[in-house]
This record gives C-alpha cells, structure tokens and sequence, in this order.
C-alpha cells in the first residue's frame, strides 16, 4: 500500500514506492470488500439520519404558498434580520476575540495557565444550563446583573428582555461566552506549532507586537481562520437551545432566530410545514458557505 | 543612552505586565459570572425566598440544595438519577458509536483502496450545511416511521448523525499528518483489515479519537432540542427537566441549579483525563488547516 493511497490525494504527490507490494487481483477484491463493510455504518448513518429526513424537509415545505405568506409575515422579517445579526456579530466577535485571546494564553506565567483552565470552563458547561444562568442573570430588577448594577452605579438597570435590541445582544453574550474557549484553544495549539525562528527572524527585521501579528502571525494563521469561522457560521446559523433559553424569543417573539421560529410555529402553532419553511428558507445562503468551506479545507490540505 | 534604552525597555515591560493582569481579572470575571450567578441560586435556602431578589451574596448559604438533589428531596428532581442516567446513557452511546463509526469510515478510505478520501470529507461537510436544529420536524416524523418513538435510540442516531462529520475531519486530518505512522500498516503482511485496523490504526489515532470523544460526549451533553422533542417525560433527561421548567417558579430552583452543577462534572472529567491527548492532536490538526 502506498503513501498515495494512505493521503488519499494522489494527484497532488510524488509516487514514492507506489510499487512496494504488488498484490493479486483476490487480495484486492477481499480489501475492497472489507473497505465497503468498514464504510457501511456511516453510510447507513448517512442516508437513514441525514438524506431521509432533509428530503423528508424539503418534501414537507415544498409548497411555495408557504413562501409567500413568510414574506408577508412581519415576524420573519425581523427573524431573519435577528439571524443575521446572530450570526454576524456573534461568529465575528467570537472568533476575532478567540484569535487575540490565543495570542494571550501562548504567554509562559504560570498565572496565565491557571486562568486557561478557568477560561475553558463555559465550554464544558452545557447549552440549558448556560442558557438559564443567563435568563436568570438578566431577568429585570431581580436578575444578579442588574443587582451589580445598581450596587455599583447606584442607578436601576435595565429591563434586558423587554427591549429587542439588548434582548439579541443577551442571546449573543450568551452565545459567545460558551463557544469563544473552544475556538480559542483551537487557535492556541496552532499558534504553539509556529516555530520560534519565524519569530526571531521577523524580530531581526523589526517586526514585534501588532505588527508581527498583522505581518507574520496572521497570514500563516489566515486559512486556518477562514475554515473555522464558516464552520462556525454553519453551526450558529442553527443554534436553537441559547435563544430559546436565554431570551425565550422575548418582546413578544422580537428576538428570535430561524430556529426557534421554526420550533415555535412547528410545535407550539402546530404548523410543522410552515416550521420546516422558515429553516428552509436561508438555504440558499447554507449551501455555498459549505462549498465554500469544502474549498478551502482542501486548499490546507495541499499546503501539506 | 543605555540606561535610558534600558529603564524604557523595563518600563514598556511594566506596562506588558499590567496589562495582562488587567485583562486576566477581566477574563475571569467574564468566564465565572454566569457560574457564580449558578452558585448564588444553588446555595440559597428555599425558605428565605432570596432567589429572585437581585442579591449578590446569599445571607445563609447552605448545601441543602445538593443534599436535596442527591437524595432525589426536590420537586421535580424525585427522580434525578434516573434523569442522569439516561443522560449517560445518551452521552456514552453517543461517544462510543462516533468514534467506532467515525474510525472505521475513515481507515476505509485512507488504508483500503477505496480512494475516495475526498468524497468522505465533502460528504462530511455537506451535511454542515444543514444544521441539527433544522431537521427537528421531519426527525419527529421520521423516528415513528423506525418505530423509535419515545426511545432513547432515536436521540443517540441524532447525535452519532451530527457528530461523524466532524469526527471524520478530524482523523482525516489527522491520518494525512502522520502518514509515515500509518504507513507501517501495510508492512503487517498476512494480517486482515479488521487487524490492521484493531492493532495499528486505532492505537496511532489516539490521540484524535480523544478529541473526537470530547466533542462527541459535549454534543450530547450540550442537546436539548432532540430530547425535548423526541422523548416523554418518562424518559427525562436532566437537560430536558432543567429546560422544559426553566420558567416555572414551582420548581425548587436552588435544586436545579445544584442539579446543573453535578450535570456539569462529567464533561469536566473526562477533558481532565484526556487533557495530554487533546492538545497534542489539536496542535497537529490546526497545523495543518
């Protein structure tokens, strides 16, 4: 077996000792075979869990009447709109904070150390339990953050889950404060493989500080970057269980995202193929982030 | 002019310093508010009623609420190890089927002349473009027609479904980093597939599997939705009661909250055990992104 077959990418590599072991046709027809065993499971998966039930999906919201009365329908708008900025401000602040923060945690204090562990805690803190923490925080008068508030300032804070605009920033605090240690450490274990001569070299030419970032750290992180916040955009784009918990769609279903919209029209409505509609509807934005992710993840690769 | 060049080099190191310290205190006052505001409920005593009031500290703390959770004491939570175990039993299935399924999937590709390695991981990220949360009506659907309903099963296929992605990315990625490793399966003349891949593959993917473990358990651990709606009360789980009250003040909220905390040590531990074997993969694999 080679190394080609072993990456399987063999176009991008040289065929070094392609020929090593050269087998009969029986061997090769008894390792398909057992390849095609090994692969069954993920297949089975693949089309039982993930192909039926999407095909199941677009079946059910297949009727473009369902469309037409979304547009028409205020509360998708503003869902859409809430979505938009979950996402943006959320995967952006996020990933942008984890890629500084990762900067930070790479420094050698034993302090610092201590507070990684600490740090990495919200990650290991379950969706619910993080979700009602949060609701419970800021529940008006009687929630810990304005207690802090008024403690400190002496004023009355504010009501958060009455107001639309503070009740999506609740949701994305929420959200970021969960999954920034996450990317956070994904970043610090690439920064930790950068070999310190780059750093020596680029300290020669007087690069240090924000320009060593901007000049010598960023670029050999950039593709890294990219591939995680679309990954990342995907998964948030579908993050359902810290709005439904932390601002619960409140004002009056302003601050919801596609996924609880859809829960709350499938579930609570009993509009299943209105439910599926709303979720079907940002896909055409879905898919091309994921080609475009699928691109890039191979452009690493070859890097190799 | 060296000492001047030298008393700024201290100075700019002062500033360094106070500067990380700064942004320490500040870090750890955003990672443990939302964990001491948990604390603060769990530790009230129910009869004073403080739990709602905006107070900082609790006047009496008391550890009545855990003893409460752990003898199955509080409303709601009667039967809070049945509710546990069947989280455990979600998370742990969920854990051992992603890796079996995730492993074995992706040593075909690399090690048995099927080729397609690229397929596999186009595949693996084309169904990221459809996220969990999304298929909840149809998956409510779909488990009748397997005869699922109301069955834990039906909850673990939705996590093993959403976690072999990124389980096969990762030992993709990391399969490519280590070649040379695995090139050592195909000097093992005479052994079958299923050896190879028992004695040389999963020994070598360790450290990726640890990865692929974690994040396969906090999935499942993480879910609400899928419970909630796949399963009925007589399978609770403890997301599912902590989520489904969340607004109810019948509920004893100094007991949930403490119920919370115990829910949260799992996850903890098991990162703790496998803490070596994570970094080491996570600094290969984000290498060679």
């Amino acid at each position: 077996m080679s190394t080609q077959q072993l990456l399987a990418v063999p176009s991008r590599l040289p065929a070094k000792g392609s020929a090593r072991s050269p087998r009969g046709g029986n061997l090769r027809r008894a390792e398909f075979i057992w390849g095609v065993a090994f692969i069954a499971p993920y297949a089975a998966v693949f089309l039982a869990f993930v192909i039926y039930p999407f095909g199941y999906a677009l079946w059910l919201a297949s009727d473009p009447a369902l469309y037409s009365e979304l547009i028409a329908d205020p509360l998708y708008l503003t869902t859409l709109i809430n979505t938009f900025l979950f996402v943006g401000l959320g995967v952006n602040l996020k990933m942008f904070l984890a890629l500084l923060l990762s900067g930070f945690f790479l420094r050698r204090r034993w302090w610092i150390r201590a507070l990684l562990a600490v740090y990495v805690l919200p990650w290991l803190i379950a969706s619910a339990q993080v979700g009602i923490s949060f609701h419970w925080m800021l529940i008006g008068e009687r929630g810990l953050i304005d207690g802090l508030i008024s403690e400190f300032f002496g004023i009355d804070g504010p009501l958060w889950l009455n107001d639309r605009a503070l009740a999506v920033g609740a949701n994305i605090a929420a959200y970021v404060w969960k999954w920034m240690p996450f990317w956070t450490m994904i970043f610090l274990a690439a920064r930790m493989t950068i070999p310190r001569d780059i750093y020596d070299a680029a300290s020669i030419d007087g690069a240090t500080g924000v320009r060593r970032f901007v000049h010598v750290t960023f670029p050999l992180m950039a593709n890294l970057y990219l591939v995680c916040t679309l990954l990342s955009a995907l998964w948030t784009l579908g993050e359902f269980t810290t709005v439904f918990l932390v601002s619960g769609g409140a004002p009056a279903g302003h601050s919801h995202v596609l996924a609880t919209l859809g829960y709350r029209y499938a579930f609570d409505t009993s509009r299943p193929a209105l439910g599926v509609a709303v979720v079907m509807s940002i896909l055409p934005l879905l898919i091309p982030t994921a080609i475009l992710l699928m691109r890039r993840f191979h452009v690493s690769e070859v890097r190799l | 002019m060296s000492g001047a060049a030298g008393s700024r080099d201290r100075l700019r190191r002062m500033l360094v310093e106070a500067g990380s310290a700064l942004l320490a205190v500040a870090l750890l006052i955003w990672s443990l508010l939302p964990i001491y505001n948990m604390f603060l409920i769990a530790l009230d005593p129910e009869e004073g009623e403080v739990e709602f009031t905006g107070n900082l500290w609790t006047p009496e703390p008391s550890l009545q609420s855990f003893v409460e959770v752990v003898t199955q004491d509080a409303r709601y939570l009667e039967t809070f190890w049945q509710q546990f175990g069947n989280s455990v039993i979600i998370g742990v299935a969920t854990t051992i089927l992603t890796v079996a399924i995730g492993s074995l999937a992706s040593f075909a590709v690399s090690n048995l002349r099927l080729g397609k390695g690229r397929l596999l991981t186009n595949t693996a990220l084309l169904s990221y473009a459809i996220p969990a949360s999304f298929l909840i009506v149809p998956y409510y659907r779909i488990v009748h027609v397997y005869g699922l309903a109301d069955n834990l099963l039906a909850v673990i296929a939705a996590q093993v479904t959403f976690a072999t992605p990124f389980a096969i990315l990762i030992l993709q990625l990391y399969g490519w980093l280590i070649p040379a490793a695995l090139d050592d399966a195909a000097r093992v003349d005479g052994a079958s597939p299923l050896q190879i891949y028992l004695r040389i593959y999963l020994p070598v993917m360790v450290p990726a599997l640890a990865v692929v473990a974690v994040y396969a358990l906090l999935l499942a651990w993480n879910d609400y939705l899928y419970q909630a709606v796949l399963l009925l009360p007589r399978h609770s789980t403890v997301a599912m009661v902590q989520g489904n009250l969340f607004a109810d003040t019948d509920a004893e909220w100094n007991a949930m909250m403490a119920a919370g905390i115990i829910y949260a040590l799992p996850p903890i531990l098991l990162l703790l055990a496998l803490r070596r074997h994570v970094a080491a993969s996570l600094a290969m694999v984000s290498a060679g992104v």
